[in-house]
């Protein structure tokens, strides 16, 4: 890898990808060459489970403002979520 | 050169995904493209970068071929498995990339194949863009069968040691001694990785060793600048490199 920048962590839930939906099982978090998006690097998220093969992934590419938001969202919507008591 | 084929001459290529034993002894994926005649000729082992054994690898392969010359790139991701190239990539990210030592068999054995051909000349050069071009200096340091290298803007040449990992825990530039053969390194000047300022260590490096070594380096060209599929590309900077890839190939692989 270029930046060496990635990290992995087990999740539980499930993804929609290119057959419908299936469960997650491990997220990678990481900054590297993007593979569609403009920016020449980015924010890459995989969501995947391995188990089901290769492409058994839900991938998205962002640039870093965006992900800044998204984490500030993420951060709002959980706060919010544990608050709630439901 | 770009465009100095004869109307009249018969230029064609065989190219195919193949396999064969890399390191290890594993039968890993290789894409081969060879001009069709038997005519002797030096070999390419071409190193994909980071983002993945794919169709610009392929094409980039292919051109070489028509260029004249005996060409592989290992699929060095072949042992996670398959599907699309952002996939399969996606999957050796998370783990960290694959192992310096694992890429210098694969390459060791790459050459091997290309000098098993009838059309082998015995030259074989290594090469690569991105973490290939990292590749080709780490394999033409320790694979010295290997007649040259270059180096197309390879990043983390230089490692700090808190970036060294268990997948890559040498700094390429240590390797400096016992890098042979010449090298030709192409860089943009607007690239973050590797930066100018890298390009320079590595630069005084290689001539406080007395290396055999050309750098150059391109203004308004950033990395990847060869990347004609992305918003990278330079197309100037692009094809006058283009001609020193070419003119290095032919003085340093002639038969």
């Amino acid at each position: 890898m270029c930046t060496n920048i990635a990290s992995t962590t087990a999740v539980s839930g499930s993804g929609k990808g290119v057959n419908g939906w299936f469960p997650l099982t491990q997220a990678t978090v990481g900054y590297d060459h993007a593979s569609h998006c403009e920016e020449e690097h980015a924010l890459l998220l995989d969501f995947v489970n391995y188990d089901l093969g290769t492409g058994a992934r839900v991938a998205v590419e962002l640039d870093l403002p965006s992900a800044r938001s998204l984490l500030v969202s993420l951060t709002t919507a959980i706060e919010l979520a544990e608050a709630s008591g439901v | 050169m770009w465009n100095s084929f004869l109307t009249d001459s018969h230029v064609s290529v065989r190219a195919e995904i193949t396999t064969y034993k890399g390191g290890n002894g594993d039968e890993i994926h290789a894409y081969v493209a060879t001009p069709i005649d038997d005519a002797p000729r030096g070999g390419i082992v071409l190193i994909h970068h980071m983002p993945g054994w794919d169709e610009f690898y392929m094409e980039f392969a292919e051109r070489l071929a028509r260029h004249g010359y005996n060409v592989i790139a290992p699929d060095l991701y072949c042992r996670v498995g398959h599907g699309t190239s952002d996939d399969v990539t996606a999957k050796v990210r998370a783990q960290g990339g694959v192992p310096d030592d694992q890429v210098v068999a694969d390459c060791r054995a790459a050459r091997e194949y290309l000098n098993a051909l009838p059309s082998a000349n015995g030259k074989t050069a290594v090469m690569g863009t991105c973490s290939g071009g990292r590749h080709a200096l780490l394999v033409a340091s320790l694979v010295p069968e290997f007649t040259a290298v270059i180096d197309l803007w390879g990043g983390n040449v230089i490692m700090a040691e808190d970036q060294l990992t268990p997948q890559r825990p040498v700094p390429v530039i240590n390797y400096t001694e016992q890098l042979t053969v010449p090298l030709l390194g192409i860089f943009g000047n607007d690239d973050k990785s590797p930066t100018p300022e890298q390009v320079n260590t590595h630069e005084a490096k290689l001539k406080e060793l007395g290396k055999r070594y050309t750098f150059y380096r391109y203004d308004g060209a950033g990395h990847g600048f060869f990347y004609y599929q992305n918003q990278m590309y330079r197309q100037e900077q692009a094809m006058d490199a283009w001609e020193k890839v070419f003119a290095f190939l032919a003085d340093e692989l002639a038969n």
